[in-house]
């Protein structure tokens, strides 16, 4: 059979890596959203923000990592409004979420067309370019995949430990779980539930528009409206996928790459043997699949959904 | 600070909310008009009169409203009873896929055709939905994201159909189904517009859902297990059959909102047949308060914002992506705005 010819070119793995990378940040975000206790339907507006924020940061003049930072601050400005709503108000997270992403999804198609209104084409700017770190990268195999891709993807690698080292071996990291599985006992302490939510909602959310921006700054060189296509969504999939840890997530996320890359490359080869469309849908239809596998063993955190207010029980 | 529960909730109050955070919103949206250099009042003006100017903007407005009536419908069952629909879209389209597959052969008269489009589409919207009910209720899969990622499921699902085996040969290779018969085509009521029968159904389908709701036992299980279901279940109330009813309901109308567009104004199939109606289903249902008779009011408040800002957006130049910042903004003040005739905030 081809397919097993795919895996052992390089330029798959090279591609699952680079596929996988803004998944990593939108997963890692949200993991750490659910953490907390708080879900976070915004993921996909809160993408899209960061996807034309870092974009246009970088169009006007700025630096890429000055677009990165611009995109960092459009998505924690998307969380804090969240967290108003969800956190301090305790409002039905699951709609105040699909307001913040309508709202970061027109917002950034309104403001991409109020900036550039004549602009027929996507106009395009000069995006990350892939390493090539001298040694590292000239290591068979490995070095390819690992070293050849843009900044962009080591730092989503890196984010993976650091948000599991954040998580599990800080006292911060520790009162984050805590408040999204009881946040009476965090109060007992002294701690307050509502700066800790609203602390991991804005970095979340930071973290999901960082990936929606590597769209745009490093895996394409333009924006154009409705390219997050789902990806956030996916993201929240995945975190039920991965039982809320930082390194399971790394893997489905890896998993889930491996497997649109490999979709990509059977629907070239195999040509129009079975029309592309069903080879588009096995991605949704593997995250269904993945949530119903994985559903039985879900452990989620308690208070995951449940407002907290002082006082209530 | 503190937030307490209100004792009362007052009618007066609820209604002062929804206009002040109308307000919230139409404040927004001035914003972002003075930014595209024109005059907010001006906009507002061209607003209103892209909306309400003439005979023919007002038929728009209803004609637009008509799927938004019943997506909110579905959305507004759906979340009355705690089960979060978030594919209104997907079922939409299943909806209009049953309208073409049935429609476009045969000679019945239209008494005929329409009922049975309209039965067959909502019985396929409902089964289909079904799938990510029985994940919830059986496996305990969270139905907020097997719903969304159906819609992306479903509408390549229709993006095959019209780029292949569906494909009309007289289309001149444009993407889209046969044409339905001319019996199932609903009637226009309004000559020389595009307002069609679908709207008189849309507001008697959201009148029956409104009686079926607060009238009878199965609507009031519905209600029950939403507002506690722990209770109900405790009350012997059958609490997964309500749910299962709730998703037979809720995906019905949603279907029935693809096969009144589809039946009421292209007469075909085609990828772009829904703007969005599903999700826009959502910010109706939370606006109307998940009342089923605020739904044609929030529907129609809907469409004229989009009506409106569509017009307003050609005559001073701005994106017409306004009209939907609009509504999301609406959306967010709203909840806000319900969220304080429950409660109240004191200082302490």
């Amino acid at each position: 059979m081809d397919i097993v010819n795919f895996f052992l070119e390089t330029g798959f793995w090279v591609a699952m890596v680079r596929m996988a990378t803004p998944l990593i940040f939108g997963t890692l975000g949200e993991l750490i959203c659910e953490r907390a206790g708080v879900l976070n339907l915004g993921i996909e507006g809160i993408m899209a923000a960061g996807c034309m924020g870092g974009w246009m940061w970088v169009f006007l003049g700025g630096s890429l990592w000055g677009g990165i930072g611009f995109a960092a601050c459009v998505g924690m400005t998307l969380g804090l409004l969240h967290s108003v709503f969800s956190v301090y108000l305790g409002l039905s997270q699951h709609v105040t979420g699909l307001g913040i992403t309508m709202l970061g999804s027109s917002l950034s198609a309104f403001v991409f067309r109020m900036l550039l209104p004549k602009a027929t084409t996507p106009p395009k700017i000069v995006p990350f370019q892939s390493l090539d770190i001298p040694f590292l990268s000239g290591f068979p195999f490995l070095g390819e995949v690992l070293f050849s891709q843009t900044a962009l993807t080591l730092l989503a690698l890196a984010a993976v430990v650091g948000v599991a080292y954040v998580l599990y071996k800080t006292p911060l990291g520790l009162a984050i779980c805590m408040v999204g599985e009881n946040p009476m006992a965090v109060e007992a302490q002294g701690l307050s539930v509502f700066g800790l939510r609203t602390l991991a909602v804005c970095a979340g959310s930071a973290m999901m528009a960082v990936g929606g921006a590597f769209l745009t700054l490093s895996a394409f060189d333009a924006y154009y409206i409705g390219m997050v296509n789902g990806r956030g969504w996916i993201c929240i999939a995945l975190v039920v996928f991965s039982s809320w840890k930082p390194y399971k997530a790394l893997w489905g996320c890896l998993l889930f790459a491996a497997f649109d890359a490999l979709q990509m490359r059977v629907q070239q080869q195999a040509g129009m043997a079975i029309p592309y469309q069903f080879y588009l849908m096995l991605p949704y239809i593997f995250s269904i699949v993945a949530l119903i596998v994985m559903s039985r063993k879900a452990a989620y955190p308690k208070a995951l959904l449940i407002p907290f207010r002082k006082g209530e029980r | 600070m503190r937030i307490e529960p209100r004792e009362t909730q007052s009618i007066p109050g609820l209604i002062a909310a929804l206009i002040l955070a109308i307000g919230a919103a139409m404040a927004v949206c001035s914003v972002l008009i003075l930014w595209g250099g024109a005059s907010p009042v001006n906009g507002w003006i061209l607003m209103v009169q892209g909306a309400m100017g003439s005979k023919f903007a007002i038929t728009e407005i209803l004609t637009r409203a008509t799927p938004l009536i019943f997506t909110g419908l579905a959305a507004a069952v759906a979340f009355r009873a705690k089960l979060w629909n978030i594919g209104g879209e997907g079922q939409f389209y299943i909806g209009a896929c049953m309208a073409v597959l049935l429609g476009t052969k045969g000679a019945w008269p239209a008494w005929v055709m329409i009922p049975y489009l309209f039965t067959a589409g909502a019985l396929a919207g409902g089964l289909f939905l079904l799938i990510p009910t029985l994940l919830k209720t059986h496996l305990k899969v969270d139905e907020v994201v097997t719903t969304l990622l159906l819609n992306f499921v479903v509408l390549l699902f229709v993006n095959w159909l019209v780029f292949g085996p569906w494909k009309d040969p007289m289309s001149m290779g444009w993407p889209q189904s046969e044409p339905v018969i001319d019996s199932a085509l609903l009637p226009v009521i309004l000559s020389k517009t595009r307002l069609h029968l679908g709207f008189v159904l849309a507001v008697a389908t959201a009148v029956l859902v409104w009686l079926f709701m607060e009238r009878t036992v199965w609507g009031f299980e519905i209600r029950a297990a939403g507002a506690n279901l722990k209770a109900s279940r405790f009350a012997g109330m059958p609490v997964t059959s309500a749910i299962v009813r709730t998703a037979m309901i809720s995906g019905g109308l949603a279907a029935m909102a693809g096969v009144s567009e589809l039946l009421g104004v292209k007469g075909y199939l085609t990828t772009d047949l829904s703007a969005g109606f599903g999700y826009s289903g959502i910010v109706v249902a939370m606006l109307a308060a998940l009342h089923p008779l605020g739904v044609v009011a929030s529907a129609l408040f809907v469409a004229a914002i989009y009506i409106g800002a569509d017009s307003m957006s050609r005559a001073i130049n701005i994106s017409n992506y306004i009209a939907d910042v609009t509504t999301a903004v609406s959306l967010l003040a709203v909840l806000v705005a319900l969220f304080f005739t429950k409660y109240r905030i004191r200082r302490r």
